[in-house]
Order: C-alpha cells, then structure tokens, then sequence
C-alpha cells in the first residue's frame, strides 16, 4: 500500500503532555485532521512513553513502555501505522522499534514484562511510527493542501523550529536522509514545505534542530532560558513574526522561558509561538478559537489579525 | 607555543613570567606561560569498567578523542568547562580526582544527541554523560542532581499509574527539590493560562493534579516494571565499588 493510503486512516497516539499543556495541539491536530478528511483511531488505554525521563533510571524501561502502545495499536486495534504528534513520544517509539529490532537485551525485557502485564509482546515491524508532519505531508502533499487553502497565511514570516528528538540521533530514523522526498536529518524541511503550501514566507533561520533544553525545563531553568533566548533572538533576527512549533514541550518551553528570559534576565522578545497544526487549521479555514489559539501562552491573535488572516 | 584548551589546565598548575630569561635569552612575551611537571599517581582503574555497567555507559572504549562530541554540545557552547571529550578522556585513564572536581558540572547534559549525532565512533556520549552522572551520585562524590530528582518523580508516577500529568510532576518536583511554588516566572505564566484556557480545562487539569489520571488495567505493567526497576538498581550498586545504597532510586517513593 502506498502511503497516501496507508496515512489515510492511522492509530493517533496522543501522549501525555498533549492531555495536559499542549491541549491546544491535540485540538489543532484533530481539527486538521477531520478538515483534510483523515481518520485518527486514538490508541486505546495507551501509557506514557517514558519521554526524556525513564531511559535514564532504565533505558529497557522506557523500551518497554513505548512497545506497549505499539502493541496495542497492532494487536488489538489492527493497525499498521501509528502517528504520534509529539517529539518525544515519535522519538521513544521509533527508539523502541530501533532497539527492538536490534537488541536481544531488549526483547527478553519487553518480553518479560509484555508477559507480565498480560498483553502481547510487540515484535518489531508490527507497525510504522509516524509524526504529524509525516502524516500530512504524505497522505495529503503540499499540492493537494495548497488547492485546499482557503484563508491563505499571507506572506506571514514564519521561523519553523523542530528540536532535536525529530531527527537525533539518525540511526533511529532510517527513512530520513533516503534520498528525494525524504526528510532530512540535518535541514529538515517537512514544516516548510507545508506551511509555505498554505501562504507562509519561511525565513532563513539557522536553529531549525538547536535545543531548547526541554530535559531540564524545570531542573536546570537558567540553562533551558538561555538556550531558549537564543532561539527567540535568532527567529527575530531572521524576520520571524511567528516560531512554528511541532513538539509540545518544544512549545511549552518557549513559552515558558519566553517570560522567564524577560523576568529573569530582563530579555525581552516579541515573537509568537505557534503549533504547525495550528496555523495550518486557520489556512484551511478553521476559526483560531477551533484551533486553540487562545490557549497559547504567547497570544499571537494580534500577529495574524495584522496581516489580515482568519 | 600557545597551549589549546588552556582552560582545562588548572590554574595551580599554570606557571606565568612577565619576564622570563632562559639560558640566557629573553623570551619575555612568546613563552610567558608553563604548565608546570607533576607526577599522578592515584590512577583509579577501575572507572571505566564500573561507568561501562552502567546504562548508557557501554561504549565508552571505542572513543578515540576527536572531540566532535564536545565540539557540537548544546551546553558547552554556554559552558567550556562542560566537556565531555575531556570527561571520557579522564574516565579512561582513571583520573578519578579530575573528574570528581566537575561533579557538580555532568548532570547538566540535555540529551539532544548533538554528540552522538557527530560521534564518529558510535561512543553514545549522551548516555555516558547520563552513566558518569549516575556513577558520581552512587559513588558518593555527589548528591543527586535536580536532573535526576525530576526523572525519579516522573518515573515513579509512570510506573504507579501508566501516565504522567503535567501539574503532578512540577508540584512533585517542586515538593522533591524543596523549591517555592511563587516564582516570578511561574505566576506570569499561570496567569496567562487562565485567560486563555477554557474553564472546563482548568477544572480538569485541577482534578487530575488531585485524582491521578491513570492507565485502565495499569496494576500488573506496574508491579512487574517496579520489580524489574528495583533488580536494575541493585545491579547497578553492586557494579560500583564502595557504593552508596542511599543513592539507589526506590520506585515505590
């Protein structure tokens, strides 16, 4: 099956955090979603992933956690492909799929403990993990979402931010870097290409993959403010009025040290942020309000209303 | 000759001459700085093999020093003396006292895999840095990080109930950590989400901060990764000589 088919209707993996902070991502994703007439089935009575914390207590935990929802999805939903928005939990699943495939050590545990907890043990190649942007961009393709556009972003200059679990480390992503077409690991484009599809301007900006010190958002603050001010500064440099976001703790951690770089180290920036999902629902036609946009931290309403979008 | 990294050099150990005559030639201004000889003799062969049981630690022998890890790290582009060539450098030769003077400093590692996207070796430094850290605590030479006091709260509400809620793990680790909950920053951002946040949201995220959101049928997962996770650290105490079993991460706290 090809994957404009195969995308058509996918196991939706939400995580933890899109129940929580990133709501507004969730909405968005699902409203794009239904909009662009694609099926999202939510994994049933799906777990945590492990995100940035498990691996380091156990890494074969967080192998273990993350082959969970891959099982379920497969064994007991029947699906072959499952699309989880948030980096953290594409990056965790794709790890899992990584070591599962590669690691003896990692079998027996997931095993022992898949046996345990009374559910099937996920075999490597039951499904394909995809992110959102995969998702859109293969089921639907900037030609098709570009004749859909009905309230184009108007030239709004966008800096499109994807973090680091998106395309580190490579071994975990073996369809990246594999020629045309595919994402790259180093430039990645999906995010442009998209948004450009639906009007945007994309701005040449040079921390596409920088990090925004999401592992130590709380735990390291100072650091994670720093690193988050330089991408601030370096979306405004380039011309950015919006930083696109696909990850929600890259967003909640731009938000959140956004304030706290003015609060802290008296840092001042203007520049909103915005879920891809977001700003692509409001090109397609939906109302900010459908999309979530009053839940960001950074209300970027007045932004789009200035260039005379939505 | 200039000396490269010369902030790796403690200054103790730096010798400086406004003016300096050797053999009788002046060579104030080109040789104004020496590191000074010295003999090490309390090697500790043994870190390397004790950082390589634990996770993340396993392919530390195959570095051969390019320094790419270092030279695309996220933190040492804030902090120079955040160096984790130099870190592998020391473990491998034992140099247990260099290294235990940047206790403090390892924890700090992000994990954006900068350094094993670059490595040449498939060394993983990311999990070094995470196995050194982890050596440091149960080794007694350091306390627990913030790093790893937050991955203990969040782990333990993994494990207990399948899921993790946003609110949960910053009250937790607040609570853990013994910080104040009215941080300038922190009130900026609460206020902002109640305006925007929709009401049924807010209560929702109240109720689940104080009824824990949990995964159906969660109890048997639990208790068997519990199981696995307290055998894990007993491994990994054993694995280090003279450890400490206070620095042992109990899942059921």
């Amino acid at each position: 099956m090809d994957k404009k088919t195969a995308y058509k209707k996918v196991a939706y993996y939400p995580g933890c955090a899109l129940e929580g902070t990133g709501h507004a991502y969730n909405k968005s994703t699902r409203a794009v979603g239904k909009k662009l007439g694609l099926e999202l089935e939510e994994v049933k009575n799906w777990n945590c992933c492990g995100a940035m914390e498990v691996k380091n207590i156990d890494p074969k935990i967080q192998t273990y956690l993350s082959s969970r929802v891959m099982s379920i999805a497969a064994n007991e939903m029947g699906h072959s492909v499952v699309m989880a928005p948030c980096n953290g939990c594409y990056h965790n699943l794709k790890k899992a799929e990584y070591d599962l495939a590669h690691d003896e050590g990692s079998r027996e545990v997931t095993e022992r403990l898949s046996s345990k907890a009374g559910h099937t043990t996920y075999e490597a190649g039951q499904v394909e993990t995809i992110h959102a942007l995969d998702w859109i961009k293969d089921a639907i393709g900037e030609e098709e979402l570009a004749a859909r556009v009905k309230n184009s972003l108007n030239g709004l200059k966008i800096a499109n931010y994807y973090g680091c679990m998106y395309t580190r480390p490579r071994h975990i992503f073996p369809e990246k870097d594999s020629g045309p077409g595919s994402e790259s690991t180093s430039a990645p484009h999906f995010m442009d290409d998209l948004l450009a599809a639906a009007g945007a301007e994309n701005v040449d900006f040079a921390l596409k993959t920088a990090c925004c010190g999401g592992a130590h958002t709380l735990s390291d603050a100072d650091t994670s403010t720093k690193l988050v001010a330089n991408i601030l500064i370096a979306a405004e440099e380039a011309g950015a009025e919006v930083i696109a976001t696909e990850c929600p703790t890259c967003h909640t951690g731009l938000e959140m040290h956004q304030i706290r770089a003015e609060t802290n180290f008296g840092i001042k920036t203007n520049v909103k942020v915005m879920y891809f999902t977001q700003l692509l629902g409001i090109a397609l036609g939906l109302s900010p309000r459908k999309v979530g946009l009053q839940e960001n931290v950074s209300d970027g309403r007045a932004a789009l209303k200035a260039r005379q979008i939505g | 000759m200039p000396i490269h990294e010369k902030h790796l050099i403690r200054p103790e150990n730096l010798s400086t001459h406004d003016n300096l005559v050797i053999d009788g030639v002046d060579v104030s201004g080109d040789w104004s700085t020496f590191i000074k000889a010295r003999v090490v003799t309390d090697y500790n062969e043994q870190i390397e093999e004790e950082i390589s049981a634990l996770p993340g630690g396993e392919f530390i022998h195959r570095c051969w020093q390019c320094g790419s890890c270092t030279n695309s790290c996220t933190v040492n582009a804030l902090n120079s003396d955040f160096n984790p060539r130099y870190w592998i450098y020391l473990i491998r030769m034992g140099f247990e006292a260099e290294l235990v003077r940047d206790k403090d400093l390892v924890w700090q590692c992000v994990s954006c895999n900068k350094c094993t996207y670059a490595c040449p070796r498939d060394v993983f430094p990311e999990g070094v840095m995470k196995a050194t850290a982890h050596w440091l605590e149960l080794k007694g030479h350091t306390v627990k990080s913030p790093s790893t006091q937050f991955d203990e709260e969040f782990s333990s509400q993994v494990f207990r109930t399948g899921k993790i809620e946003d609110g949960r793990v910053l009250l937790g680790f607040f609570r853990r950590s013994g910080q104040s909950l009215f941080q300038p920053w922190l009130v900026v951002m609460i206020k902002k989400m109640i305006r925007g946040l929709p009401l049924v949201w807010l209560t929702k995220m109240g109720w689940s901060a104080l009824f824990h959101p949990r995964t159906r049928g969660w109890g048997p997962a639990g208790a068997a990764i519990q199981e696995y996770a307290r055998e894990q650290e007993h491994k990994h105490l054993a694995a280090v000589r003279g450890g400490h079993p206070e620095a042992m991460f109990d899942p059921a706290k």
